[in-house]
């Protein structure tokens, strides 16, 4: 019975929400405002368990050794909803930022440079001249789509120079790019309707195998 | 009569959008309620993901990390519930971990419901960490001591509880890290722990993600990769049992060629009306 | 006070973190665990800001009666009836995630059916827009256009039926043709981000302390 109510409400709300196809409407704003307002107490509920609970009062309650110390982030993590505090005293919130801005700035340092670009480029240098004309082939397009899209980015061109001629490669092998990026975005978003079609003639109307 | 004709082009050229959603509507509601099934062919990527965990036994133990929330359901959440029966069927552990916070509930329903089909138990087959704030800096630490991050699982209970993590302290004693990606974190498993532990890793991703995520593979930062619900169809594929990947092909098929028709047909009606 | 203790704990944790890469052992190795745990635990409240601001807008919002205020009150409907059942789920078992938990029954009833349909949405708008806006109006946009064909058609089974070749024409669109674009693409930006980490770690950049 439980089940059965909660399909209905489920599928209810789908539709509410395909009524978006007709326009912009009531019925799609009120299931709009729903799924907002809950998604938001959501994220209460997440950060209370697993921040708050899991991560600072079970080990405090455990007396785990130095989880005294973690009494300093939850404040510092409270800091960060400076507009609670009176105006003169929000600046204080810049610590918290700071701090999560070096810690991430620093992150980002090295994860890039030796998860991405060493690697990345390490992978660009290919053996143009292979026993196989096909691998040759392969290679050299890597390698010259890679440069060239690089040359596009990065270096300002005078109009029929051999840097805007390179360019102009670059350009064409971004568009494939995108074009290939495209076909697959398309294929994804008809993935989920796939889904949610499922969802309503199986789950909620019992026409087909239910998901 | 070529009045006529250019009316026809003109008309081409602006079919209401109310007469698009209602074709796609049809051509994907169609096949589903048709039950047409589609075989699919398996690509290089989706087979180096399968080899990997078909190299694995019951002395290993695998990550999967639930990357995605209910909009990526339907691509990713085949992908799980195919990679869980193929781990399972080996015996391997599973340790899950979300850093998605929408997705853990679906993660965990998914993880607990192919559990169920093979009798696995829980702390001796499987755990599931929970979520912990911070992605990079978890994944970093991780190399160090899991524990340092996940003092316990997702239901308070101490790691050291459960059997299966008694020897289980950081990627040194991880076989494989599988990830089921919607946005990015599937390329923080690879510069942060991938090139810095040399862990191996596969990566599922939604088709959005696809095309950013073959130049990994390309440079053998990732051992596998599964792309969107064609992926996850291939891998059922695979490991011999169908699932929602495998049931939407058809479906999937024919609303692609339904958009490359509109692309064709609107090109032609533009191109007709442009003689003018 | 206020801008530079803010710049110097943003060096100091920076510098924290690079060092710690290079140099693992004590001190920097702990040293690494602790910031990067406080970091973590920080960074969980960030989520919340987002949820204050939200209910800073509806509350004046309500207290305005502008224009579609009483949508505010399905905002609060929805908040609060998730806020009483995670609690309740909170005080009935560890995990109130868990299947089976009023709070999980609410995250299935009206979570997913709302944020699935929301992207689903979209494959109908993809559709629209690939009829209307996707033409071959130029030699960049033609290519655009047959990449995305190939790989619309060929990454189906109904690609394989059409032409048996056409898979492995995708697949070499992706392995190879792609390939050079997207890894240029994302050297580009991880020399942006490296140079704007840097610049942040240094002080240069102080946009957000403003």
């Amino acid at each position: 019975m439980f089940e059965t109510i909660s399909v209905w409400i489920a599928g209810g709300l789908t539709l509410c929400i395909f009524s978006f196809l007709y326009g912009d409407n009531p019925v799609y704003k009120f299931a709009e405002h729903l799924y907002v307002g809950f998604s938001a107490a959501y994220w209460l509920i997440y950060v209370w368990h697993f921040t708050i609970k899991q991560m600072v009062i079970n080990p405090i309650a455990a007396r785990e050794p130095g989880s005294l110390m973690l009494i300093i982030p939850l404040f510092f993590g409270f800091l960060m909803l400076s507009r609670w505090f009176p105006e003169r005293y929000s600046w204080i919130s810049r610590w918290s930022i700071a701090f999560t801005v070096g810690i991430g700035a620093g992150l980002v340092t090295i994860g890039q440079i030796q998860g991405l670009l060493l690697p990345q480029l390490k992978a660009t240098i290919l053996p143009l001249a292979t026993g196989n004309w096909h691998t040759n082939i392969n290679n050299f397009l890597i390698v010259i789509g890679t440069v060239a899209t690089l040359t596009y980015f990065y270096f300002s061109r005078r109009e029929g120079s051999a840097v805007s001629k390179f360019s102009r490669v670059g350009i064409i092998f971004i568009m494939i790019a995108f074009g290939s990026s495209f076909g697959y975005t398309v294929m994804a978003r008809v993935s989920l309707l796939i889904g949610r079609m499922i969802f309503l003639f199986g789950n909620w109307f019992h026409i087909v195998k239910p998901l | 009569m070529i009045e006529e004709k250019r009316n026809f082009w003109d008309w081409i050229n602006s079919i209401d959008r109310g007469i698009i959603y209602l074709i796609i509507g049809i051509v994907i509601i169609l096949p589903i309620l048709l039950g047409l099934k589609e075989e699919v062919q398996i690509s290089p990527s989706v087979r180096s993901a399968y080899e990997m965990i078909e190299s694995l036994d019951s002395n290993d133990v695998i990550i999967i990390s639930i990357d995605y929330d209910p909009a990526s359901m339907p691509e990713l959440q085949p992908m799980l519930k195919a990679i869980l029966r193929h781990a399972f069927e080996k015996d391997v552990k599973v340790i899950m971990m979300v850093f998605w916070p929408l997705g853990l509930p679906i993660g965990t329903e998914g993880l607990e419901e192919v559990a169920k089909e093979y009798g696995k138990v829980y702390g001796e087959d499987y755990v599931n960490l929970g979520y912990r704030p911070g992605d990079r800096a978890v994944m970093i630490d991780m190399g160090k001591e899991i524990r340092n991050f996940f003092r316990t699982d997702v239901n308070d209970i101490l790691l050291d509880s459960h059997t299966m993590m008694r020897n289980v302290h950081n990627y040194n004693d991880i076989a494989l890290i599988v990830g089921l990606e919607a946005g990015r974190f599937g390329e923080f498993w690879v510069q942060y722990v991938g090139s810095r532990y040399n862990q191996r890793i596969v990566l599922g991703v939604t088709g959005v993600m696809a095309a950013e995520t073959y130049p990994y593979l390309q440079s053998g930062q990732i051992e596998g990769l599964i792309g969107g619900l064609k992926g996850a169809a291939e891998y059922e594929t695979l490991i011999e049992k169908p699932g929602f990947g495998l049931t939407g092909m058809a479906a999937q098929s024919w609303a692609h060629i339904a958009i490359v028709m509109f692309i064709i047909i609107g090109n032609i009606g533009y191109f007709m009306t442009r003689r003018k | 006070m206020k801008k530079r203790v803010p710049l110097v704990i943003t060096f100091v944790t920076g510098f924290i973190v690079i060092i710690s890469f290079f140099i693992p052992h004590r001190p920097f190795g702990p040293l690494e665990t602790d910031t990067l745990i406080w970091y973590s635990i920080i960074l969980g409240f960030t989520l919340l800001i987002g949820v204050d601001s939200l209910v800073r807008l509806h509350v004046r919002q309500m207290r305005r009666r502008k224009e579609g205020w009483w949508y505010s009150i399905v905002f609060f409907t929805g908040f609060f009836y998730c806020l009483v059942i995670g609690i309740i789920s909170i005080m009935r078992t560890p995990n109130p995630f868990q299947p089976g938990t009023i709070f999980f029954y609410g995250y299935k009833t009206i979570l997913i059916p709302l944020q699935s349909t929301m992207f689903a949405l979209l494959a109908f708008f993809v559709a629209s827009a690939s009829y209307r806006a996707f033409r071959a109006r130029t030699l960049e946009a033609t290519l655009l256009l047959i990449a995305a064909v190939i790989v619309m058609i060929g990454r189906v089974p109904a690609g394989y039926k059409l032409w048996t070749r056409l898979p492995g024409i995708a697949n070499w669109v992706f392995n190879v043709l792609q390939m050079g674009a997207m890894r240029g693409i994302m050297i580009g930006v991880a020399l942006g981000a490296v140079a704007m980490s840097l610049r942040l770690i240094l002080g240069i950049e102080r946009t957000y302390l403003s």
